[in-house]
C-alpha cells in the first residue's frame, strides 16, 4: 500500500522537523542563559562590595579596606585620551572612503585592512605600542596606554563613519553643490549633520569596546598603586587592577575585583544600549 | 550693501577671487587631510607588522625555524620554543568552534524561521550584548564560577564516561583541575557565539523569500527549507562568519589567561592546563628579563598576528563575496 509508506515517511520528516525545532529552542535558551548567568554572577558578587568607599578611596594594600578611585580615574583619562586621538583620525579616514574615494582602489584596500584591524588581537596592539613608544621612551606611561587604546578606536570609528556617510542621500550633496558650497563645506556642514547620530554611535561603541580592554594596557600604561595624574608615568586602570586583584590570593582584593568588573560591565552595557537607541532602527553595524 | 558701494569694481573682483581662493585652499587641505588619514590606517597595519618583525629578529636569529617546533620554554637557560603555545591556541579555538558553530547556527535558524517577530529584536540585542561584555569579565567569571563548577560536574563526568572509551580515552585522562584547555575552549565558545550568530542571522535573512516559499510550496518542512535552501544559499556568508569568530577565538587574551593554567607543555588530555600564545604574552611580558626572552614573546605575537590575519582575511573575502551577490 503506497499511501501507508508515504504517510510513514511524512511522519518521519515531521519528527525530524520537531527535533530540529526543539534543538533551536534549546540553543537559544543556552545563549540567553549564559548572558543571564554571567550578569547574575556579576550583580551577586559585585553588589556586595559596592559602597561609597569604592569611589572615594585608593586601591588598598592587601588586608586593608580601600576603593578603586585611582583606577577609575586612570581609566577615564586613558579613554578620553584614546577618543581624543582616535576619533579625528577615524572620522577623516571614513570621510575619505565615503565622500572622495568611494569607489577607488585606496578605499577598497583601506576598507579591507580596517575590517581586519577591527578584529585583530588587541594584545598585538599592546606589543606594537611597547615597541614604538615604551621601549624608546624607556618607561611605561599613560601616553602609551592612551595611544594603544586609540589604535583600537580608529577602526570602529572609520567603519561607522563610512557606513553612516554612505547612507546620506546624494540629493543632499547635489543641493549643497548647486548653491555653490565647496566640497569640504558640503561634507562638514551638510553630510556630517545628516549622519551625526550614527557617527556619535560609532564613538560610543568605540568607547564601549576600549573601556574593558586589558591586554593592550598590560605593558603600556602598566599599573600604579597610588594616585597619579602624570601621563608620563605608569597609570592605574580598572581592567588591569581587576586582572591583578582577581588573580591575587587575598579575599578583599578579589572582592574589589568583582566590584570593578560590575562597574565596567554596567558602563559598557549602558554605552551599547545608548548607542543602539541612537541609531534609527534597522541599520546597525 | 555698504561694502560694495565703497569698493571699486576691480577691488570687488579681487575680494571675490581671494574668497574663492581661500575656499579652494580649504577644500584641498580637507581633501588631503582625509586622504592622509585613510593612508594612515594602512600605515598603522604596516607599522604593527614591521615593529613585530623588528622585535622578533633576535629570537628567530637564535633559534631559527626550530622556534616553531621546539617544546622547551625555559627562561632560566634562555631557551624558547613556541610549540606548546601554538598547540594550546589551536586546541582551545577548535573546542570553541566545535561548540559555538552548531549553537550559533541553531539560534540563527530560530531567529529567522521560528521566532515570533516581536521577540526577534530583544533576543538579537541580548545576543549582541554578550558580544559587548569585555573579555576580562568572562575571565573573572570563568575563574571563580565556571571553573569550579566544571571541576565538580562536567569534568568528573567526562573522565568517568568518555575517559573509558578506547581510542579517545587519553583526551579525557587525568584529574579534573577545573582550569585547563577544555574550560578555556568553553569560555571562548561563549565569547564567539554572538559573532557567529549575528552574521549567520544576517545572511539567513538575506536569502530571497521566493526561494524559501518555493520550497514550502513543494511541501518541505521548516527544517528541510533551512537545511536544503537557506544553508546552501548562505554558505559562503556562514563560513565567513565562522572564520570571523575563529579569528576572535585565536587572538582572545584575557578570558583565556585566567583559566588556561599557564603550563608550557603539550598534554594529550584536554582537561590538563596548557597555554596559548596570547596568554603567554599577557602573563610573562612585563616580567621578561633579557632581550632574548622579550624577543621570543614578541615573536609569539608576530606568529599570532600572522595566523589571525590570514583567518580574518579569508573571513572578509567570503563576506565580501556574499555581499556582492546579495547586492
Amino acid at each position: 500500500m503506497p499511501e501507508k509508506i508515504s504517510i510513514s515517511r511524512y511522519s518521519g520528516r515531521r519528527r525530524k522537523n520537531v527535533v530540529a525545532t526543539v534543538l533551536a529552542l534549546v540553543a537559544t535558551a543556552i545563549g540567553m542563559g549564559w548572558l543571564v548567568l554571567i550578569l547574575g554572577a556579576l550583580l551577586w558578587k559585585g553588589f556586595s562590595g559596592l559602597s561609597v568607599a569604592v569611589f572615594t578611596e585608593m586601591t588598598p594594600p592587601p588586608g586593608s579596606a580601600g576603593g578603586l578611585l585611582n583606577p577609575i580615574f586612570g581609566s577615564l583619562v586613558l579613554t578620553i585620551l584614546a577618543v581624543a586621538i582616535g576619533t579625528p583620525i577615524g572620522i577623516l579616514a571614513g570621510t575619505y572612503m565615503a565622500e572622495y574615494g568611494r569607489y577607488d582602489r585606496l578605499s577598497t584596500v583601506v576598507r579591507f585592512i580596517n575590517d581586519i584591524l577591527l578584529s585583530a588581537p588587541s594584545i598585538v596592539v599592546g606589543l606594537f605600542i611597547y615597541e614604538v613608544m615604551v621601549a624608546p621612551m624607556g618607561h611605561f606611561s599613560g601616553w602609551a596606554g592612551g595611544v594603544a587604546l586609540a589604535v583600537l578606536v580608529i577602526p570602529v570609528v572609520v567603519r561607522t563613519t563610512e557606513d553612516m556617510l554612505t547612507l546620506v542621500p546624494n540629493a543632499l550633496r547635489e543641493a549643497a553643490t548647486s548653491i555653490g558650497l565647496p566640497r569640504s563645506l558640503s561634507i562638514t556642514r551638510i553630510c556630517y549633520r545628516a549622519a551625526r547620530a550614527g557617527m556619535v554611535t560609532g564613538v560610543l561603541l568605540a568607547v564601549a569596546r576600549i573601556s574593558g580592554e586589558t591586554a593592550p594596557l598590560l605593558f603600556t600604561s602598566l599599573n600604579n598603586q597610588f594616585w597619579s595624574t602624570d601621563l608620563n608615568a605608569p597609570i592605574s586602570s580598572l581592567p588591569v587592577v581587576i586582572f591583578q586583584f582577581a588573580l591575587s590570593p587575598y579575599k578583599d582584593w578579589q572582592s574589589l575585583a568583582w566590584t570593578g568588573a560590575l562597574i565596567i560591565t554596567l558602563a559598557v552595557l549602558a554605552l551599547s544600549i545608548t548607542a543602539r537607541a541612537l541609531v534609527p532602527s534597522g541599520k546597525q553595524s | 550693501m555698504a561694502l560694495s558701494d565703497q569698493m571699486s569694481v576691480p577691488a570687488q573682483a579681487l575680494a571675490r577671487t581671494r574668497a574663492l581662493d581661500r575656499l579652494r585652499l580649504g577644500d584641498n587641505v580637507f581633501r588631503h587631510l582625509t586622504r592622509t588619514a585613510a593612508i594612515g590606517v594602512l600605515l598603522l597595519l604596516s607599522g604593527v607588522i614591521i615593529s613585530l618583525i623588528d622585535g622578533s629578529i633576535p629570537a628567530f636569529r637564535t633559534f631559527g625555524f626550530g622556534f616553531l617546533t621546539s617544546e622547551r620554554w625555559n627562561p632560566v637557560t634562555d631557551n624558547f620554543g613556541a610549540l606548546p603555545a601554538i598547540y594550546g591556541t589551536i586546541v582551545t579555538s577548535f573546542i570553541a568552534m566545535l561548540i559555538a558553530v552548531p549553537i550559533g547556527l541553531m539560534i540563527a535558524f530560530f531567529l529567522t524561521e521560528l521566532c515570533p517577530p516581536w521577540l526577534r529584536r530583544p533576543i538579537g540585542i541580548a545576543i549582541e550584548l554578550l558580544a559587548g561584555i569585555p573579555s576580562i569579565i568572562y575571565g573573572i567569571w570563568g575563574l571563580f564560577i565556571f571553573a569550579p563548577f566544571l571541576q565538580a560536574t562536567l569534568e568528573p563526568f567526562l573522565i568517568n564516561t568518555l575517559g573509558n572509551v578506547p581510542g579517545i580515552a587519553p583526551l579525557f585522562a587525568g584529574p579534573p583541575y577545573g582550569i585547563g584547555m577544555l574550560t578555556s575552549g568553553l569560555i571562548l565558545a561563549i565569547m564567539v557565539l554572538p559573532f557567529v550568530t549575528s552574521i549567520t542571522r544576517d545572511v539567513f535573512e538575506a536569502v530571497p523569500g521566493v526561494l524559501k516559499e518555493a520550497a514550502y510550496g513543494l511541501g518541505c518542512t521548516t527544517w528541510e527549507v533551512v537545511r536544503n535552501v537557506t544553508l546552501p544559499y548562505a554558505r559562503v556568508g556562514v563560513i565567513g562568519g565562522v572564520m570571523l569568530g575563529l579569528g576572535r577565538a585565536l587572538g582572545e587574551t584575557m578570558a583565556v589567561t585566567f583559566v588556561i593554567g599557564n603550563a608550557h607543555r603539550i598534554s594529550a588530555s584536554i582537561l590538563a592546563p596548557g597555554t596559548t600564545i596570547s596568554a603567554t604574552i599577557a602573563n610573562e611580558f612585563t616580567e621578561a628579563v633579557g632581550d632574548l626572552y622579550t624577543s621570543s614573546l614578541i615573536a609569539l605575537g608576530l606568529l599570532l598576528f600572522v595566523i589571525t590575519f590570514i583567518v580574518l582575511a579569508i573571513a572578509r573575502y567570503m563576506l565580501m563575496r556574499i555581499e556582492r551577490r546579495i547586492g
